[in-house]
């Protein structure tokens, strides 16, 4: 089974349709598909709909889906950083489905796993609980929440061996494993790729089946907030 | 005088025990991390991460290691990391001892609002509302009055809630008071606060 191709583009050809719906991985600007990214933008598919925790900043990451208008519906729990964003919704042009960020996570992990719905307490008594089903067990409320299915999920580690099991890095990993897993088809872009047998395999964060499409890239890996503090005299 | 940010984050720190798993939030929930002095506290980061190290030195920085508010941080010999489901699964299965979390508005009952003000802009809740629904203790830290001197602390939220009945124990700069049976209880006041002027500054129940 070949898995490695040799560019982004080369690797989604076939998989994209106007109004799908695509998974992404990534936290803030940290361990998202970035080389993805950029070719989702040069295919020109539109009304896509995008469940990932963030949307990116104005100019790099998914920002640059919203820029060209290539995105109809975000779903995500946090979408402060994204002043183009701001304005598209404000203006009704960009559907927006806040989902709390643990909800998101697996929910897409649900749907990966072939579970359509679990209950949560997280959002009862909330806006995020309003009309959908309550249960009660033992003492406290849950509300239903549904498992994704995404069409398409788009995912970053940072090694991968050529039958795509990968290993990520620190808190690279954050939504990549179940974005991956909720896709019906994962493209995976990795600093590196490696033969078969590099990778420990008691060591291994996602293992190949959930990775259908492997490519390796040169990453920008911009940083959101550089925080430091200083090195005191010894 | 009433507490500084500061002097707040020094007093929250007070309400971690020795041994436990903590997540703290943006804005002053994160300088209580420069007073927990000796006690053993594990610092959980929702985006993936247990024992969250200091901010790097310069030129060390890490892109793939952010905090849950996007900044860089380092790692400690005993840091472990892990997917975001796996880190909500750790929340919400009620692994996470406590979280200090900031607030616009808390009422009587413990009901918690800090995400969103209608007509301005919003940004989501993140991982306020899995928190607050997992974890065992949760810890407001929030100024007494908002910016034109009216109460914060209510008797029924006005902003759209994070989580019902969800906050034990609420830090302000006048002092600290506890979510209790039929409202809230003044638990100490800040050095040259009464408790009068806590009375005075707040629409919610006091109850002694």
């Amino acid at each position: 089974m070949k898995k490695v191709y040799g560019s982004a583009a080369e690797a989604l050809d076939g998989l994209l349709r106007d109004d799908m719906l695509i998974a992404a991985g990534g936290f803030g600007l940290c361990g998202i598909p970035e080389l993805l990214i950029d070719a989702i933008v040069d295919s020109g598919v539109k009304g896509l709909t995008v469940a990932s925790n963030n949307a990116g900043v104005d100019d790099f990451g998914l920002g640059k889906l919203l820029a060209t208008r290539q995105v109809k519906k975000m779903m995500s729990s946090y979408v402060g950083e994204n002043a183009e964003f701001m304005r598209q919704y404000l203006s009704g042009e960009l559907e927006l489905e806040f989902n709390p960020q643990g909800t998101l996570a697996e929910r897409m992990r649900a749907g990966g796993a072939g579970i359509a719905g679990f209950y949560t307490r997280t959002g009862y008594g909330t806006q995020i609980g309003e009309g959908k089903e309550v249960k009660k067990f033992g003492e406290d409320h849950y509300i239903l929440e549904e498992g994704i299915f995404a069409d398409l999920a788009i995912v970053k580690a940072w090694k991968a061996d050529t039958s795509g099991n990968c290993v990520f890095r620190k808190t690279a990993r954050n939504f990549n494993p179940p974005a991956a897993m909720c896709g019906k088809v994962c493209v995976m872009e990795v600093e590196e790729i490696v033969e078969p047998g590099e990778l420990d395999p008691d060591a291994i964060h996602l293992p190949g089946i959930y990775v259908h499409r492997l490519i390796q890239g040169e990453h920008e890996k911009r940083i959101e907030k550089v925080t430091t503090r200083k090195k005191e005299a010894v | 005088m009433p507490w500084d940010r500061d002097q707040m984050a020094e007093r929250a720190a007070q309400e971690l025990e020795d041994g436990t798993y903590v997540n703290l939030g943006i804005g002053i929930p994160t300088l209580v991390a420069n007073y927990i002095g000796d006690k053993d506290i594990t610092l959980q980061s929702e985006n993936g991460m247990l024992g969250m190290g200091p901010f790097p030195y310069e030129g060390e920085e890490d892109p793939d290691l952010i905090n849950a508010g996007k900044q860089t941080i380092t790692e400690l010999p005993k840091t472990a990391y892990f997917d975001s489901a796996t880190s909500f699964a750790m929340i919400r299965g009620g692994k996470i001892a406590a979280a200090i979390l900031g607030a616009m508005e808390v009422a009587e009952n413990g009901d918690l609002a800090n995400w969103m003000i209608p007509g301005k802009l919003v940004k989501g809740m993140g991982g306020a509302m899995d928190l607050v629904a997992g974890v065992k203790k949760v810890v407001v830290v929030m100024d007494h009055t908002n910016k034109a001197g009216e109460p914060k602390l209510l008797k029924e939220c006005t902003l759209p809630l994070t989580g019902t009945g969800v906050v034990n124990r609420i830090i302000t700069n006048l002092g600290v008071l506890d979510v209790v049976e039929g409202g809230l209880k003044i638990v100490e006041c800040a050095p040259e606060v009464t408790e009068q002027e806590i009375r005075d500054k707040t629409e919610a129940t006091i109850v002694n």
